[in-house]
């Protein structure tokens, strides 16, 4: 027997089940096909503006920095002034995100602007989410061609755009988002919950930031 | 790791007069335990959310067969690899073999408790490959040739001083008069070498919080960012996890986040969620060539129907370790197992065997707080119980039943850890009618028994009841 009959077989056994059960089966097909949600906390639940503020609220919370601007189009001179005002150098990595490569980068013709995935080089990155989430200021990050997660994890500082109109209140309301995009039970390659700069407490419990990934996390809303 | 549980009273002793260890965990008694009240007390569906992921995990383990079966077709049709290990060798050798077929010479990892289970970097390192674990806690016992001693926070045993000289002692290229007082200069210098590492690795090997029967997805839950560059930036990707990890949906899932990060690190959410669905994709830039799940049983597939199904729903937050008296004074290495606190007395004589581990649930002041600040609500105290009857029961020999009683005796003759233990059930202990005669040989237990007609309803120890007294006098 195979280490994977064996296994399920010893599952069964201790469960008092048998494999041909078509009452047991119809439950779990139901359950995936249906995804029932559970206990929604309340907090994220709110009108668009509040729901905007909780998220900036709770992104700050987590030592995430964040600006706002009207459009799209504002965008590279929002990433051109944190980088000035936080003295970092005038240079970014992206993907070919159409969300990011199409905006008018000519603006901000003293930005330096590298595309494809990062090698571990890079001081700084600009990501667009595709989802935030209020209830714990988390955003939501896909990979795909034009969207290497190497940008995620290693830069110093990583900027993230998310629009106004995709901050959730929920992370339930995230994988519809998800969903729609990819198809009931697929998924892209990665999904990054991101809620804050990376840290770590394992020395004498004191909190730092930037362990591993970023050290700084800056998220621009947009609209 | 070798099991030295039976050394417990031992290690405890050594553990209470070192200086060291002493002072390291005087930070969790603080700094856990006041982060997760704040963390649970801001979310009012807190306990509705218990109740949630506790029926998510019965619903699951009742039908575990079924998920497992669905989860491997998702994977599959994702472009990855399962492979099933029923014991800790097989699993190892699946893991090895994956390694020796990609050539690695490499590893890097994020943590993994099975990983430590199943004694996986040993292994690695008798065939010429190098495991290189990347959280900070895991390379710093890595260092130090240590097991952790703690579910999330491996070196919480440790002072930064003990660390510096780690650092000091292995990193001997770097200058001898830098700069390593504080945590910040440490985290840097770690942050530095293990970045080479991670962009030279050539395979990742992680575990997983949850398998998603839903969409094949495998979840790592991490702080420092490890686990993602552990996973995204070797050819291979291993994700090594057993088998109750598997979770139905998304919505599953992300209701068992809400209480894991503010249980353990009292955070909302811990800083990277991250889900992986198979190897990369046609057009990706950046991701593993190859993704491999390694699912692995080691003893828990009998553990369903049993006394210890409930311990099945464990999501390795470390609050039951965080809030014991116990723990906190004898810090995890005391136990002598890879699983450490209240979870570990209960989940190490099940994975190893009540011969080698029978006694540690006994090292228990039986006061109830792991359960109460479980997430998954699962009845640890009760658990412990099931495993003394079964010491009795099975007739093991006088010799064992008497150190049984020695590791008790010794938890009870520690004022400061009994009187740490603030909600002593009585009435529990009470059950244990078995043993009732033999706590007048204990010293501190005659002035237990002299007060056995107190009303067990209070709850109260005898050193509030003593405290209370005197206030009344
Ligand atoms: S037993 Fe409960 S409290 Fe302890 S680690 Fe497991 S889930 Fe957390």
């Amino acid at each position: 027997m195979s280490a994977r009959d064996a296994i399920l077989s010893r599952i069964r056994t201790s469960l008092g089940a048998t494999a041909g059960d078509a009452g047991r089966r119809a439950i779990v097909i139901s359950r995936l096909d249906n995804a029932p949600r559970g206990v929604i906390p309340a907090r994220g639940q709110l009108p668009t503006e509040e729901r905007i503020a909780l998220f900036s609220a709770m992104a700050e919370k987590v030592s995430a920095s964040v600006s706002r601007v009207a459009t799209d189009d504002a965008l590279p001179e929002a990433v051109a002034t944190f980088l000035r005002d936080t003295n970092l150098p005038a240079a970014i990595r992206m993907g070919n995100d159409p969300r990011l490569r199409g905006l008018p980068w000519y603006r901000v013709p003293q930005l330096a602007i590298a595309f494809g995935p990062s090698d571990g080089s890079d001081m700084v990155t600009l990501s667009h989410a595709v989802a935030g989430v209020a209830e714990t200021g988390t955003l939501v990050l896909t990979s795909g061609p034009d969207n290497p997660s190497t940008l995620n994890f290693l830069p110093d500082t990583h900027i993230v755009a998310v629009r106004a109109a995709e901050i959730a209140g929920d992370y339930e309301s995230a994988w519809g988002v998800i969903r729609a995009r990819y198809g009931k039970g697929e998924m892209p390659r990665t999904v990054n919950l991101i809620t804050g700069p990376s840290r770590s407490a394992d020395i004498e419990q004191t909190l730092l930031l930037g362990a591993h990934g970023p050290r700084r996390v800056h998220i621009v809303i947009v609209g | 790791m070798e099991i030295t549980s039976p050394q417990f009273k031992q290690n405890s002793r050594r553990a209470m007069q070192d200086p060291n260890l002493q002072k390291a965990m005087g930070y969790v008694r603080t700094g856990f335990i006041e982060r997760r009240r704040i963390a649970v007390e801001g979310l009012p569906e807190f306990d509705r959310l218990r109740d949630s992921a506790r029926d998510i995990k019965n619903h699951t383990l009742a039908h575990l067969d079924l998920y497992l079966e669905a989860y491997e077709t998702k994977v599959r049709g994702a472009g990855g690899e399962v492979h099933y290990a029923e014991t800790a060798a097989d699993a190892r050798d699946l893991i090895l073999g994956i390694c020796q077929r990609t050539g690695a010479r490499t590893v890097t990892k994020g943590k993994s408790m099975v990983s430590e289970e199943i004694e996986l970097n040993d292994h690695l390192e008798a065939n010429g490959i190098q495991p290189i674990e990347t959280d900070l806690g895991e390379y710093i016992i890595q260092l130090r040739g240590e097991p952790p001693s703690h579910l999330i926070a491996p070196a919480v045993h440790l002072t930064k001083e003990q660390v510096e000289a780690d650092f000091r002692r292995v990193h001997t290229h770097l200058p001898a008069d830098r700069d390593l007082s504080e945590p910040t200069t440490l985290l840097a210098e770690a942050r530095a070498i293990l970045r080479e590492r991670f962009l030279a690795s050539d395979v990742g090997i992680t575990g997983a919080n949850f398998l998603i029967a839903e969409t094949g997805t495998s979840v790592i839950v991490t702080n420092e960012g490890n686990g993602d560059l552990s996973q995204l930036l070797p050819k291979v990707h291993i994700v090594l996890a057993t088998i109750e990890k598997i979770t139905p949906t998304l919505e599953d899932v992300s209701q068992i986040l809400r209480v894991l990060a503010r249980s353990g690190t009292g955070q909302d959410l811990s800083v990277y969620t991250t889900f992986s669905t198979g190897p990369r994709r046609p057009g990706d830039p950046d991701g593993p060539e190859e993704y491999h799940v390694v699912i692995l049983d080691n003893g828990r597939s009998s553990m369903l129907g049993s006394d210890f199904q409930d311990m099945l729903r464990c999501i390795r937050c470390g609050a039951c370790m965080n809030h014991c008296p116990v723990y906190q004074e004898v810090g995890g290495h005391s136990y002598g197992s890879v699983y450490a606190g209240p979870m570990g007395a209960v989940l190490t004589p099940s994975l190893a065997g009540i011969d080698k581990a029978g006694h540690l649930p006994n090292a228990s002041t039986f006061c109830g707080r792991c359960e109460s600040v479980c997430p998954m609500h699962i009845p640890l105290p009760k658990m412990m119980r099931h495993w003394r009857e079964r010491e009795f029961e099975r007739h093991l020999s006088p010799k064992t039943v008497r150190w049984g009683l020695g590791v008790w005796a010794f938890v009870a003759r520690h004022p400061r850890l009994y009187r740490l233990a603030t909600k002593l059930a009585i009435g529990t202990l009470y059950k244990f009618g078995k043993l009732k005669g033999r706590f007048r040989r204990v010293p501190f237990a005659g002035g237990w028994t002299r007060h056995r007609d107190l009303p067990a309803p209070q709850g109260k120890t005898f050193h509030e009841l003593l405290a209370e007294r005197k206030r009344a006098a």
